[in-house]
């Protein structure tokens, strides 16, 4: 425990930290690729957050045992050797169980090696802190990343498709019954409206905060 | 479709109408990160299409030579240490710890190269070198030229030659090099205009990418039809262009 920084956050602080405060998607602006890319719909956003929640933690906890080892200019590439490890073990593990999704996903699960959550993650938290410690940073950011997906597919999902979880729950949100009372909007699963979508959300989250802040 | 055809085609979807940053969304840190000013936007832009050719190069070779099923520098040593054996010796599960390995080599050697006798090019892109290892560009390109490498193994649907490779990553480079300095140009006139106090910074650059992407978007159907015009033409078509004449 001596590395511990003596002013730096708690384990149970960094948790909370990576929900909200400082979710890497809203407030570092870090991952857009898969954030943008896999979003279309509720089913490739879990995946997506699952899988990257799953690689940070591993890689989170290897790096910080293995902190004593690192030499300074080496670091990047450990880092990054370590990640695409466990993330050939995503890959397989989705390939063999959740085929269509890895399908759909396709060469963005592969990509999360060079997910700049993970590896910023490991530079600033894993290679300096204790294993309790990067677990429970690696926990809070992964679940706020996976959040930061998860909301910006609700909004493109419900637009352009008018369903919540369509392929695996099947729930209809907006009523396809009255033709002219609604119709989808396409631009929200191609790419323009993930843009789009993801600055709006930007905006949002500011005016959220800023409110909190002066509240 | 002649060879020349082809590869128009190759080079003209992959840096339009398949824009790594406005259709694939690879690439995206930088465009979002170091777009602010037109020359440092181009600055990344050259370097990532300098790196992307010379990384997706490589992943070809090794890709072809090594990792492949069946691949024959594999096999052979798999044949020199168990001589009689008749498996197939396929090493794909490797395939992303050799790319992302390659890929920081290359980096490395580039900048070293680089420095050492291009002073000028270090100065203009040099700084940004180190922080292509994890731009997602060079990565997606080398993935997709991994799915293209004809193996003996398995049947490919559009086998790319180490040519094909070698034009599809340095027009993927081009086309995220088009995006970052249109985003730099539109970001250097924007500094001039009021953006709500919320959406300052990168709301409004994804806000501007929206809409960049939508107007990328017209370019889509534009290979099918350039492949239409520029096939050769049958010959009933070549006869009735000659008769009028007379």
């Amino acid at each position: 425990m001596s590395d511990r920084g003596n002013d730096g956050p708690t384990p149970v602080e960094r948790f909370i930290g990576g929900l909200i405060p400082e979710n890497p998607v809203y407030r570092q602006i870090l991952g857009i690729c898969p954030s943008l890319a896999v979003t279309n719909s509720m089913e490739g956003a879990l995946t997506m957050g699952g899988a990257a929640l799953f690689v940070l933690l591993c890689s989170n906890v290897l790096i910080s045992l293995i902190r004593p080892l690192l030499k300074p200019h080496l670091r990047i590439l450990i880092f990054t050797l370590t990640i695409a490890t466990f993330v050939t073990i995503a890959d397989r593990f989705l390939a063999a169980f959740l085929y269509d999704m890895s399908k759909q996903l396709g060469p963005y699960i592969p990509l999360i090696i060079v997910n700049c959550v993970i590896i910023a993650r490991c530079e600033i938290c894993a290679s300096k802190q204790s294993v309790g410690t990067a677990a429970a940073d690696a926990l809070g950011q992964g679940l706020g990343f996976a959040l930061g997906l998860m909301s910006i597919a609700t909004v493109r999902e419900i637009l352009g498709f008018g369903t919540w979880f369509g392929k695996w729950l099947g729930w209809r949100v907006i009523p396809t019954a009255p033709a002219e009372v609604w119709s989808p909007w396409i631009i929200m699963i191609l790419p323009p409206g993930a843009f789009l979508t993801l600055g709006l959300l930007l905006g949002v989250f500011n005016i959220l905060t800023a409110r909190r802040k002066s509240a | 479709m002649t060879y020349l055809t082809s590869i128009l085609l190759l080079a003209i979807s992959t840096a339009l109408i398949n824009n790594m940053v406005f259709h694939y969304f690879v690439g995206n840190c930088p465009f979002i990160g170091v777009s602010r000013r037109l020359d440092t936007a181009f600055g990344m832009g050259a370097a990532v299409t300098f790196v992307v050719t010379i990384a997706a190069t490589l992943s070809w070779l090794m890709t072809y030579f090594i990792l492949a099923p069946g691949a024959p520098l594999t096999t052979w040593v798999w044949r020199a240490v168990r001589p009689g054996s008749t498996a197939t010796v396929d090493l794909s599960i490797l395939n992303y710890i050799v790319y992302i390995f390659v890929i920081a080599w290359a980096v490395q050697f580039v900048e070293l190269y680089v420095r050492k006798f291009f002073p000028p090019l270090y100065k203009s892109f040099g700084v940004f070198l180190p922080l292509i290892t994890t731009n997602c560009v060079i990565l997606f390109s080398c993935l997709e030229v991994m799915k293209h490498v004809p193996v003996t193994g398995a049947p490919v649907t559009e086998p790319w030659g180490l040519d094909k490779a070698i034009i599809f990553a340095f027009f993927a480079g081009f086309g995220f090099l088009i995006a970052i300095v249109l985003m730099g140009g539109i970001r250097e006139e924007l500094d001039h205009c009021d953006v709500p106090a919320p959406l300052k910074g990168p709301g409004i650059t994804m806000i501007i990418a929206g809409i960049l992407a939508l107007a990328f978007m017209g370019f889509t159907g534009m290979d099918a039809n350039l492949a239409r015009r520029l096939s050769p033409k049958p010959p009933a078509t070549a006869e009735s262009a000659a008769l009028p004449a007379p």
